[in-house]
């Protein structure tokens, strides 16, 4: 393997940046809205101290693992609305039609059907894809904004849930009993070492990833970031697995009725939204299609010049929207132990609140799928903490708004920002 | 990964070496011919029997008025608009453009005045946009940046620090010559430029018309459509001019000076200069 003079050549025309140019380029890139983490982080660290302060059961192995479950629905919702806000669309019925699609699942794997777990989950899967594509054929056919298509579906699909769910003959709620694999999603835990062995993939696969790219532009003679900064992000992804071990794998039982129960390791539902982080960024980073609805949401006239078929990668969007969606909604349903008529309407402010809490723009063409991961956990911090702490809705209504005014806010001045510095 | 230069698929074509200035055009460099071009919008004739050569290794300018039929000319050129009437000849076989796609193909490129490009992506992924290289279905990251850098360097486009910058950060020149370079990295034989100057300060343009030169130096051809009558005399080979949607005048830069090229765009006549082609019928 040697790099040719010529190719060293010709990069040898463009400077190579030192260290520091380097990480002031990444601080740089803050004010932009490219790499908007660290606010966010300290954002995690005040509120944590905060709701820590306030009561000291936040911050125990318990209360962590029920924020960790809690947050994988705001997690995955959000990543659904990540598809659509890349292209500037946006999808206002993910919370309705979540839960149509668990409903879907429940009432299929119910005494009356009987259903296996598997036929019930796709099944699931496959009614909310539908649903999304149904979205994504009217607004691209009758170039109808997604917003209003999506209002729409919002009132539609919640009438269909309530009569579904009525047409049963069990009073307005159908509970999963029957389905013990739905259910053990959220319920039920790894072993300890299944625990450790899952975590310590993720974070060598992900060290590996950053690695071997490093390499393999290095070999070929390319710019590489500092390993300052690469050994910085591997460094920070062993701790956080390190402490997730301690904290999953820590004993969460009480003492009941004369004798200890013992409840520790990570709950199946994380692991959901692990593979759902990890196959939508590969999706986005690697792929063509990926590449194509950056490049859409971008300049959509521009991506059409270039060949892409913009109608047909809006329509991917939809279904991907609606495939994640179908998948939180088995995770929601999982964790409410069955499905009733009466839903909390907020779970797609929570869905947009996540995705761009966490660096989504809502104006198209930035966005990653780890945004949803960060926000959500986000969201769940102030909707755990506000729990615990026995505030009423009322208030967690208000805090969650400001956070997501903060957020849209933050995101319209990069754009702004973008704008001016060319 | 081995990839040598020489056999990237993305190497710039070099089609001959350049054809002789001030030379009229010799038969056999005429890449582009066209004869008898009409284009007629209901009772509206925009284009009246246009004839124009467009040779290989040559910078030739089209100039002219508003509304003189110059975009109407590299539409029909481009594949967007179909020609009512008249022969387009490339490389002396008559041709038939029927799409942007088509056109492409043949090896014609044209970048529009809004460049088409997207801010949020990088160099790299703008030039390669709509057509990636893949390893394993996956993108090829690596491989596309090196051709790209090579494609830059080929055309000494060296103001552009990294490629892996968002387009959204380059200046407004820097972003003609990524624009430029998306379009002749595919094998093109015609670059068509609308208005490359248009909103450039000076220093940019001074870049962008470098970059113009090299592209025919590179055996190229080069379609230049602009307002700007001194980066017109700075850059040209050949001019071109459309009056009222005839091609009055057309011949090599030095049988024009700047009043005669502001008199045939103003009045689609000349009596001054050393021109003296005789206006197209």
């Amino acid at each position: 393997m040697s790099s040719s003079p010529e190719i060293n050549d010709v990069d040898s025309l463009v400077p190579h940046e030192s260290p520091w140019q380097e990480v002031w380029a990444q601080l740089k890139g803050l004010r932009r809205g490219d790499s908007g983490m660290v606010p966010i982080v300290i954002g995690i660290v005040v509120l944590v101290a905060y709701f820590q302060i306030r009561n000291s059961l936040f911050l125990s192995a318990g209360n962590l693992v029920n924020l960790f479950v809690q947050a994988t629905t705001f997690v995955l919702l959000g990543m659904a609305e990540i598809w659509l806000l890349l292209l500037g669309d946006i999808d206002l019925s993910v919370g309705y039609v979540s839960v149509l699609g668990g409903a879907t699942a429940v009432i299929l794997g119910d005494g009356q059907f009987h259903w296996p777990w598997f036929l019930t989950v796709l099944m699931a899967i496959l009614v909310t894809t539908a649903i999304g594509a149904l979205h994504g054929a009217i607004t691209i056919l009758l170039r109808v904004p997604s917003f209003i298509v999506t209002l729409a579906g919002l009132l539609a699909w919640e009438g269909v849930l309530i009569y579904v769910v009525d047409a049963q003959g069990t009073g307005g709620t159908i509970s999963d009993s029957s389905e013990k694999v739905l259910y053990d999603l959220v319920n039920t835990n790894m072993s300890t070492l299944w625990t450790i062995i899952v975590l310590a993939a993720s974070v060598i696969a992900s060290s590996l990833v950053l690695l071997l790219r490093d390499r393999a532009r290095r070999r070929n003679g390319l710019t590489v970031l500092p390993f300052v900064i690469t050994g910085l992000k591997i460094a920070a992804m062993v701790i956080a697995g390190g402490i997730l071990v301690s904290i999953f794998n820590t004993n969460r039982g009480v003492t009941f009725a004369g004798h200890q129960v013992t409840l520790e390791g990570m709950p199946w539902a994380i692991l959901v939204d692990i593979v759902m982080l990890a196959g939508g960024t590969a999706f986005l980073s690697r792929t063509k299609a990926g590449r194509y609805l950056y490049a859409i949401g971008g300049n959509a006239e521009a991506a059409r010049r270039a060949g892409v078929s913009v109608n047909r990668h809006r329509l991917l969007a939809f279904m991907l929207t609606g495939f994640t969606t179908g998948i939180a909604g088995l995770l929601y349903i999982s964790r409410q132990g069955g499905v009733s008529d009466n839903v909390d309407s907020t779970l797609v402010l929570y869905a947009v609140a996540a995705a761009v809490i966490g660096g989504t723009s809502l104006f198209g063409g930035r966005g990653k799928i780890i945004h949803a991961l960060i926000g959500g956990l986000i969201v769940a911090i102030i909707y755990n903490g506000m729990g615990l702490l026995s505030i009423t809705a009322s208030a967690e209504y208000i805090a969650i708004a400001v956070v997501l005014l903060a957020a849209v806010t933050v995101d319209s001045l990069a754009r702004r920002g973008s704008e001016v510095s060319r | 990964m081995t990839n040598a230069p020489e056999s990237s698929s993305t190497s710039l074509p070099v089609v001959g070496p350049p054809a002789h200035l001030d030379s009229g055009v010799s038969s056999s460099s005429v890449l582009l011919e066209l004869r008898g071009i009409t284009k007629s919008f209901g009772a509206v004739q925009a284009l009246k029997h246009v004839d124009l050569e467009v040779p290989a290794g040559q910078v030739t300018a089209l100039i002219g008025d508003n509304g003189a039929g110059k975009s109407t000319l590299i539409k029909a050129i481009a594949g967007i608009y179909a020609p009512t009437s008249g022969q387009i000849l490339w490389n002396g076989e008559e041709v038939h453009v029927h799409s942007p796609r088509e056109a492409e193909q043949l090896g014609i490129a044209t970048v529009y005045q809004d460049l088409a490009l997207c801010d949020n992506l990088d160099v790299v992924q703008n030039m390669f946009l709509g057509h990636e290289e893949t390893r394993y279905h996956q993108l090829d990251e690596i491989s596309m940046e090196l051709a790209a850098k090579k494609v830059l360097a080929d055309l000494s486009v060296t103001t552009v620090k990294s490629v892996r910058q968002k387009v959204a950060s380059l200046s407004g020149g820097q972003r003609q010559s990524i624009a430029v370079a998306k379009a002749v990295m595919r094998d093109s034989k015609l670059v068509i430029l609308d208005e490359p100057t248009a909103a450039l300060g000076v220093s940019q343009t001074a870049q962008v018309l470098g970059l113009i030169h090299t592209l025919a130096s590179r055996g190229i051809a080069v379609l230049l459509i602009s307002h700007n009558l001194a980066d017109v005399f700075v850059v040209a080979d050949r001019v071109a001019v459309m009056y009222l949607g005839n091609l009055v005048s057309s011949g090599p830069i030095s049988d024009y000076d700047t009043a005669s090229a502001v008199d045939w765009i103003t009045t689609g006549a000349s009596t001054r200069g050393a021109s003296t082609m005789a206006p197209a019928s």
